[in-house]
């Protein structure tokens, strides 16, 4: 019983013997540390905030578009003068429609065009789409030569800007694009209700253009999409048997650790250089067409890759051991248990993976500039071997543009690609649903 | 009446297996993982139509041992296997012997309970269906149905087969996953601990069910409960440090071990 008793009384009491531990400090450190979260948090939060306005508030007058509506004169006196287009189809092709559609405009405003100082305000009151507006109306239908139809005309991208009220008119006219009497012929053609704001379905489906007014994203569209097709058709299947083999198959020895490292240190290679690597090989040694966007798929193929590979291996090592064992006791292969039963689990990692490398590849601008994607395509391609711009580059060149016009569609056309990526990711979240099972 | 005819199926069951033949031989069995040997010489033979419990502490390599059986420690890197493994007159680790096709005679029940995340229907059907055990949809709906009656879990599955199989209780799962592995109807169904993730009323379940797969098959498990070796059992073998202490009739093996290491693990002097 002693033995028991003399040594409590010969340690000291466990309280004492407790170290001071702060625990004041503790819960004030933890404080601190929400209290950086939160700022940090906010901090992103504004940046974000503030992008996003800044690109909306300028951009959103892009997908409005000011045009004209008048009764237009289709005078076979301009337009054919000598009745020849039923022997030369060409006539009708290469006829001066600008003037038909400045007679027209002139007559609304009730001023001559004999005053030539006068017809050239108004002939620039109109956009130079109008050329191709018009001729492709009487192409269709030469029989309205000597008719007069109520035709909705683009007018001109200062008019556009001027209307936006985008223009600083304090400045004297002489230093502005658009001079006093135009801006009272606007007033006028406003009030009258023939000039107007109407949606701009213009920017999504026309071609490239150095007027501000009749350009669009149309090519970039199209360009865009098949890069992301070929993106899609190449990198997924090869991402994932790459991965596949890898994470499952392959010995693990210094060769295949090798491997491991240089593909994450690919993924993250700066994408200029994979331009580069496509302008050598794609380009100049397999002589595949510049500006294409066959190329421009492959390099952002090439680019994908190692996002894809990284994101199924992990995908594939997350899914439970005890399912392979599973599989495997029942006497199933191993490629049977692989694709019965880990893939299915793995796929809304990989699915997720691809779509964000795709959204990745979406908007990556660098590389497609160095294989010549940065040009001037006014035709759509038809296929991907047909010269094309992509989304970003698109951006990029109308950054690039002097025109007041220009800067609410570089804005634009940043907002149609971020709802792209938005709807990318989107569907990225709706495929992880709905693959995405407990165990 | 019926408990009768129940203890004559036992006594002829006892019968069978006293003279039993071996189903499974291991000779001079050894296991290295890499430079590691984790099993030295074990020579134990698996009766059949009996159940065969694997004891000892834990690393003493009854889980390896185990896994042997049906070839599971191919897949483990690293791992080698020396000797002889012979199921009925097979050499398991001869060239000549499919792994595929083994593993379809020695079925397998893990630790935790691991059914695919597919439908109770889909997790039975499967291994039918890779070893090409049905012609039709009829065969194949009957083996589903006579797998679940023998795991005792068609009663409480019947109406929802086409629900997960990930949605049942524990001891649910753990019997679908023993009905998983009867539907290819093996010859051999090696457990390894099978009731550690379990409750104890699920633990009587799948204890009760062990008894009855009995008569039919050849039952070889790994456990860390005594109490559910001898109750479950009619042979045991007691491992220690990658070898086999001792292998005797379950009855004498926790009344009268031959071996001191034996009496002292049951008693409970380490381990």
């Amino acid at each position: 019983m002693t033995d028991v008793v003399s040594p409590a009384a010969g340690i000291p009491k466990a309280k004492s013997i407790r170290r001071d531990i702060g625990i004041k400090g503790r819960y004030a450190a933890e404080r601190r540390f929400r209290a950086y979260g939160i700022a940090a948090l906010s901090f992103g939060i504004i940046f974000l905030m503030l992008l996003l306005w800044s690109v909306v508030s300028k951009g959103y007058t892009a997908f409005q578009q000011t045009m004209i509506t008048m009764p237009v004169e289709f005078s076979q006196q301009i337009i054919d003068p000598q009745n020849e287009r039923a022997t030369n189809p060409q006539k009708l092709m290469t006829a001066n429609y600008p003037v038909v559609a400045r007679n027209a405009l002139a007559k609304l405003l009730n001023a001559s065009v004999d005053d030539r100082v006068a017809a050239r305000a108004i002939g620039q009151m109109l956009s130079d789409g109008v050329r191709v507006q018009l001729r492709d109306l009487v192409v269709a239908n030469p029989a309205i030569i000597g008719t007069t139809q109520t035709v909705r005309l683009l007018a001109s991208g200062d008019i556009d800007s001027a209307y936006k009220g985008q223009i600083d008119l304090t400045v004297s006219q002489e230093n502005r694009k658009i001079n006093d009497q135009q801006l009272g012929w606007m007033k006028q053609l406003s009030d009258s209700g023939a000039l107007a704001k109407h949606f701009n379905g213009g920017i999504f489906v026309n071609g490239a253009s150095s007027r501000p007014e009749a350009a669009g994203v149309g090519v970039a569209l199209i360009g865009s999409f098949y890069m992301m097709l070929i993106v899609l058709v190449l990198a997924l299947p090869i991402g994932v048997a790459a991965s596949i083999y890898l994470e499952e198959f392959a010995p693990k020895n210094k060769f295949t650790d090798l491997i491991e490292v240089n593909i994450n240190n690919l993924a993250a290679v700066p994408s200029i250089v994979y331009g580069l690597l496509g302008l050598a090989v794609f380009v100049n040694f397999m002589g595949l067409p510049r500006s294409a966007s066959l190329v421009g798929g492959l390099v952002l193929t090439l680019m994908t890759l190692p996002t894809i590979i990284i994101a199924t291996r992990a995908a594939l090592k997350a899914v439970p051991p005890s399912i392979r064992a599973a599989a495997l006791g029942l006497g199933a292969s191993k490629m049977q248990t692989i694709f019965h039963h880990v893939l299915p689990l793995a796929m809304p990692g990989i699915l997720t993976g691809t779509i964000i490398g795709l959204a990745h590849a979406l908007g990556e601008t660098a590389p497609l500039l160095l294989i010549g994607m940065v040009a001037f395509v006014a035709n759509y391609p038809t296929t991907p071997l047909d010269p094309s711009t992509a989304l970003p580059v698109q951006i990029y060149m109308w950054a690039n543009e002097a025109e007041r016009a220009f800067v609410e569609r570089t804005s634009g056309a940043i907002i149609i690609l971020l709802l792209f990526l938005i709807l990318m990711n989107v569907g990225a979240i709706l495929l992880r649903r709905r693959f995405e099972r407990r165990w | 009446m019926n408990m009768m005819s129940e203890s004559a199926v036992e006594k002829a069951l006892d019968q069978k297996m006293s003279d039993a033949s071996h189903k499974m031989i291991g000779k001079d069995v050894s296991v290295y993982y890499g430079e590691k040997r984790a099993l030295f010489d074990v020579n134990l033979n698996v009766r059949e139509n009996t159940v065969t419990a694997l004891i000892g502490p834990s690393g003493c390599g009854k889980s390896t041992f185990l896994r042997c059986l049906n070839r599971m420690n191919d897949t483990i890197e690293h791992c080698r296997v020396t000797g002889k493994i012979t199921l009925d007159t097979d050499d398991i680790y001869d060239q000549a012997i499919d792994v595929v096709e083994l593993r379809a005679r020695v079925g397998m029940v893990f630790q935790k309970p691991n059914p695919f995340p597919k439908t109770i229907y889909e997790n039975i059907s499967y291994g039918p269906r890779i070893h090409g055990l049905s012609k039709n949809k009829a065969d194949m709906d009957q083996i589903v149905e006579a797998s679940l009656q023998r795991a005792g879990l068609w009663g409480e599955v019947k109406d929802r087969l086409h629900e997960s199989g990930t949605g049942l209780s524990g001891g649910q799962q753990q019997r679908l996953c023993i009905a998983r592995a009867i539907a290819v109807s093996p010859e051999v169904i090696l457990m390894d601990e099978p009731c550690s993730a379990l409750d104890p009323i699920a633990t009587a379940k799948v204890e009760e069910l062990i008894h009855e797969l009995r008569a039919n098959y050849t039952i070889v498990i790994v456990t860390h409960s005594m109490q559910q070796a001898a109750r479950v059992s009619q042979r045991t073998a007691m491992f220690h440090l990658g070898q086999l202490v001792e292998e005797n009739d379950t009855d004498k093996m926790f009344t009268n071990p031959d071996d001191q290491r034996t009496q002292d693990y049951i008693m409970g002097r380490f381990g």
